[in-house]
Formats: structure tokens, C-alpha cells, sequence
């Protein structure tokens, strides 16, 4: 059972993000980095697939700078077998659809795989295009939001369960296919010891532009279609009105009439 | 006369999502100070009766694309469609809710076509001529305005419940144009083999206009009939934090929060909950925040418009009971 998981390191989630004061970037320095939480979903569920089924491997696919690599390994430590890191100058400024091609071209290289697992959105950019994009660049199918997966023993296809409006929708998909990951898929494990031990040996391989015909002047910045251009911090809210009163029954009751009269919420 | 502006119409079960007319309602003014016709795009099967929801918030076309493959949604049937016609047509920019839905197909028909596409967004102006969208990043933490570029279509998708839609006029009115989509059984390859709906009815959390959310404070699944009394009083959805959730108190699908939903009501009642920054990238955008929290130390009352440092076992109740007396008046 062969998976490959795309993987993108980001920001933790207690990260405070900056802009620069002229508003042209965001600023990382001192930031800590970890791998995108609903891309663990898919490293998870690669692992136990591969696990269920006894035998295959799980490949990591990470398009990122240099420091991208402490996270590939994080994942290996998890149980992965090998990683390919894309690290170009040239992948700089990719936007999702720049990024889904760049990733669609390694994996036709790797060439042999049932499954590919995506998280739904990177918490960096929360654009929940890339896995989506990327199934279209292959010619496989995709469902997004999976949160349960059974591969069929002949692993031609897969049933799995996505999270809809209201409820969930079971779907059966022909393999290969990306699935995309929210909160629910599984809990997934932390690396071991043994694990980060056995990850500095496992096979990263670095990938340049070049080496999967990805034309710089078609990638990163230069091929993105779409650009921010001005960061800015969400604008403070007004100070909070705190209710004061002698009792929570006096400060519910001078809440209500707030709703109703001042704000006009109720 | 340029090549037209889309708004992708969602529709479910024959009820068009709100989110569609807040788009049409706000692309108005892009589509007039280009001069481009602004059509709403709606794909389903049997969806004739819709053809006349559109013009009132701004729709000068309304392209009805019906297929009986299209009854049951699969990203598919309905990139194929959709994406067949904006071959065909050429519009310059095509808009969608930044749905379920939405998420899902417009990644696809922006691959398929080569399109740019910026995901969730919270604004739309005109700089010039150039379109400038708004969108979260990093959690709401960092905003970002984005252009379009190399690209000869534009796509956009809009965060529900935060553009405003104008109020409906019914002396507008729209060319209606029936599509008929080369669709065949095998073009779709995923089977949907049921449909198994948990919450039917209720409003989802990302389209209410209200919602009362309960946290660790609540201190079990049974206290939260103190939710939802003040939910039904006011017409709420009823939401969780992520410790609720984890604590198997609440369903994963009530999760408000960075790994769970996005909302952006008109009020957000926080019952118990911290206010730690994952939380806050779910509600963030609520136009109205009102937290109830015996901890005055609690991040919450930093975020909040009206805070209430006391006993949520005691302010709940009798903010119900205040409540009922004020809707009563």
C-alpha cells in the first residue's frame, strides 16, 4: 500500500505573526515551525494504512525553504519511509495553483501510488486549494474532508465518509485519488525516541525545478496568478464593556437590555 | 460589452445558499464600473423555479445549467459543467461561496481552466480597474490584500455571512438562459452511496446569524441544555470549543475554532470559553462578541465587545429568563 503525503511546514499555532511596517510581507523571524496540523491527519492515516495492510510505503512530498527540513524529518520520525523536498529559489512565491503543478510533477515522477493523502487547508495560508488542484493536475479524482477511510483489499478503490453540511456522505472512489483531511480523521501519533533516531538515516531527497521539468519562469512568483500585496493586522476591536453589577442576575439583566437597546443584537 | 462577470449560484436541494446573493449584491458595482453583465451561474437538476431568484440582488443573466447528473453534487459532474461553460462563454472573473461547496469545486475548475484563484475571502474593490480581494491568513491573524495577474480569468471565493446583501428589488429582471451540459455517467468517477444527514434543519454554524458556544466551563454535556435554551430563545445554532469537543461533550461538527469551523455571526455568545487564539480564528469576524466567564483573566474579555465576569451557571439562566422578558415586551 503505497501512500504519498503532501506536507507543508508552517507557523506554530500560538505563532504571533508580524507584517513588515510598509505592509510588502509578512515577518517569520523567531517564529517556531511545525508541520501543518491537517497534514498530520494524512501522515496518520498513511501510517495506518500501510500498517493495515502489512506492507507499502509512505512517501513525504514537502515544497518549502531550507528550514522545511527539520519538519520533513519530524515526519519521518512519525514512520514515513522517504521524503523528496522541493527546494528552489524558483518555487518562491508560488501561489496554490503554482504549488499543486510543482507537486503534481514530482509525483508523476515517483509514478507508483494508490493513495495521496493532503491536509484540507494549510494553516499559513488557509487557501484549501492545493489537494484539490492537484488531483486535477494528475487526472485522478479527489474528495475533499475525509474523515473516515477503508481501502478496499484489491486496492482499486476506497470507501470513505466526507463531512458535508449537516452530516456526511459515504463515497466510494476508484484509486488512485487525493484525499483531503479535516480535524476527525484520526489523532495522530507523536514521534518517538526510536523514531527520530531512525528518521536521519530514512532518504530525503532534495528536488530543484529543473529536475521535474518545472520551468522557473512558469513557477514561484513569476508563474503566481494571484499576489498579496499589502499585510496588515486585523484591526483592534474597541475595548470590551465589561457589565458591571452587584449580582450575575443584576449583570445578565443589564446584558439583555444592552443586547437589545445598544446593540440591537437581540 | 466585456466578457461577463459569474457568480457560481449554490443551490441545495432546490434552496439557493444565501452566501450567493451576498456575493451578487456586492459584485454589482464591480460589474457596473466595468461595464461587464453580472450572470449568476446555477447548476442542479431540477432548478427552473430558481431562475428569477437572482436579478433582485443584482443579476443581469442567470445561466440555468440542468442535468439529471447534476441532482446529486460530485465535484466531478460539477467542475465538468461548469467548467465546459466558462470554456465556451470566457467570462473575466467567476465567484464562488467559500463553501463546502465552494471549496471544493473551485479549486478544480481553476486548475482546469488555468485560472487564478484567491480562497475565503472578506472584501472586494474596484483600485483603478485592477480587482483587489481581502483575505485571512495565518488563522485571521495577518490580513492580505491580493491582485490578480498572468491569468485571463480571475476567480474568487467569499467567506459566507460577511459580505451584506442589499435588500432584494423585484422590479429587476434577467435574461434567463437554459444550458443544457454534455454530461455522461462516466465523467463522473466517484459513486455517492448515501447521504447520511445528522443536523437536518438546523442552521449550520458557518451561515448563522447567531450562535451560543459553551467551553471547558461548561464542565460536561449535561449543562449545555443552558445553551441551548438561550439558543432556541433567540434563534441560535449552538457551537462548542475545541475542549468541549475533545472532551466528547459536543460532536466535532459543533467545533468553532482553528481545526474546526469558521463562523461569522451577527452574535457570538462565548459561555466558558478561554478565548485562546485557536478559538479566536474561528469567530474572530463575529460582528458582535459577548463573553460570560467566572475568569477575569481569561483572553476573552481582551476579544469581546460586552464581557461578564461571573458564574456562567448563574448568568445563563437569567440572561434567558431577561431575555424572554424583553422579547415578551
Amino acid at each position: 500500500m503505497n501512500s504519498i503525503v503532501c506536507m507543508k511546514q508552517v507557523p506554530d499555532t500560538e505563532a504571533q505573526i508580524r507584517v513588515k511596517s510598509d505592509g510588502t510581507d509578512v515577518v517569520l523571524d523567531g517564529v517556531k515551525f511545525i508541520i501543518s496540523p491537517y497534514d498530520e491527519f494524512g501522515i496518520e492515516e498513511a501510517l495506518r494504512l500501510k500498517e493495515k495492510m502489512g506492507a507499502g510505503k509512505v512517501t513525504l512530498v514537502c515544497l518549502g525553504p531550507a528550514r522545511c527540513v527539520e519538519s520533513i524529518r519530524t515526519g519521518l520520525a512519525m514512520g514515513a519511509d522517504d521524503a523528496y523536498h522541493l527546494d528552489d529559489a524558483a518555487f518562491e512565491g508560488s501561489d496554490p495553483q503554482a504549488t499543486a503543478k510543482a507537486l503534481a510533477a514530482q509525483i508523476k515522477k515517483i509514478g507508483d501510488y494508490d493513495v495521496i493523502f493532503c491536509g484540507k487547508q494549510a494553516i499559513d495560508d488557509d487557501q484549501s486549494q492545493v489537494g484539490v488542484a492537484l488531483a486535477e493536475n494528475l487526472g485522478i479524482p479527489h474528495v475533499s474532508l475525509v474523515i473516515k477511510v477503508e481501502v478496499a483489499a484489491d486496492k482499486k478503490s476506497a470507501k470513505v465518509n466526507r463531512q458535508i453540511v449537516g452530516g456526511e456522505e459515504i463515497i466510494e472512489v476508484p484509486l488512485p485519488a487525493v484525499l483531503t483531511a479535516p480535524k476527525g480523521l484520526n489523532e495522530p501519533r507523536y514521534a518517538s525516541l526510536p523514531g527520530i533516531m531512525k528518521a536521519k538515516k530514512k532518504p530525503l531527497t532534495p528536488v530543484k525545478a529543473a529536475d521535474i521539468g518545472i520551468d522557473a519562469a512558469a513557477a514561484g512568483a513569476a508563474g503566481a496568478k494571484t499576489k498579496g500585496i499589502n499585510f496588515t493586522l486585523p484591526p483592534a476591536r474597541t475595548a470590551a464593556k465589561i457589565i458591571q453589577g452587584e449580582s450575575a442576575e443584576e449583570k445578565a439583566a443589564k446584558l439583555a437590555k444592552a443586547l437589545r437597546e445598544e446593540a440591537k443584537a437581540i | 460589452m466585456g466578457k461577463g462577470i459569474w457568480v457560481f449560484a449554490e443551490q441545495e436541494d432546490g434552496k439557493v445558499r444565501k452566501v450567493t446573493f451576498e456575493i451578487l449584491s456586492n459584485i454589482r458595482k464591480i460589474a457596473d464600473a466595468k461595464g461587464e453583465q453580472l450572470a449568476a451561474v446555477c447548476l442542479g437538476k431540477d432548478i427552473a423555479a430558481l431562475a428569477d431568484k437572482f436579478a433582485p440582488y443584482g443579476a443581469d443573466k442567470a445561466y440555468m445549467v440542468s442535468h439529471d447528473l447534476l441532482g446529486q453534487y460530485t465535484t466531478d459532474g460539477y467542475a465538468k459543467a461548469l467548467a465546459d461553460l466558462i470554456v465556451k462563454e470566457q467570462p473575466s472573473m467567476v465567484f464562488f461561496g467559500a463553501t463546502v461547496m465552494g471549496k471544493d469545486l473551485a479549486p478544480k475548475v481553476a486548475a482546469r481552466v488555468n485560472a487564478g484563484l484567491a480562497a475565503d475571502c472578506v472584501d472586494i474593490k474596484l483600485d483603478g480597474d485592477k480587482v483587489v480581494v481581502r483575505r485571512p491568513m495565518y488563522s485571521g491573524k495577518v490580513y492580505a490584500e491580493v491582485i490578480f495577474q498572468n491569468t485571463e480569468i480571475s476567480m474568487a471565493s467569499f467567506r459566507p455571512n460577511v459580505l451584506v446583501a442589499t435588500a432584494p428589488d423585484a422590479g429587476r429582471t434577467a435574461e434567463v438562459v437554459n444550458v443544457a451540459p454534455e454530461l455522461a455517467a462516466g465523467d463522473i468517477r466517484v459513486k455517492v452511496l448515501e447521504v447520511v444527514k445528522t443536523a437536518a434543519g438546523k442552521v449550520d454554524l458557518t451561515e448563522a446569524e447567531r450562535i451560543v458556544s459553551g467551553g471547558r466551563g461548561m464542565k460536561g454535556p449535561e449543562n449545555y441544555v443552558l445553551i441551548e435554551e438561550l439558543a432556541g430563545l433567540i434563534g441560535a445554532t449552538v457551537g462548542a470549543s475545541r475542549a468541549a469537543v475533545d472532551a466528547g461533550w459536543r460532536p466535532l461538527s459543533d467545533q468553532v475554532g482553528q481545526t474546526g469551523k469558521v463562523v461569522s455571526p451577527n452574535l457570538y455568545i462565548a459561555c466558558g470559553i478561554s478565548g485562546a487564539i485557536q478559538h479566536y480564528a474561528g469567530m474572530g469576524t463575529s460582528k458582535m462578541i459577548v463573553a460570560i466567564n467566572k475568569d477575569s483573566e481569561a483572553p476573552i474579555f481582551s476579544k469581546c465587545d460586552y464581557g461578564v465576569i461571573d458564574d456562567l451557571f448563574k448568568v445563563l439562566p437569567a440572561l434567558t429568563a431577561e431575555v424572554k422578558k424583553l422579547m415578551a415586551e
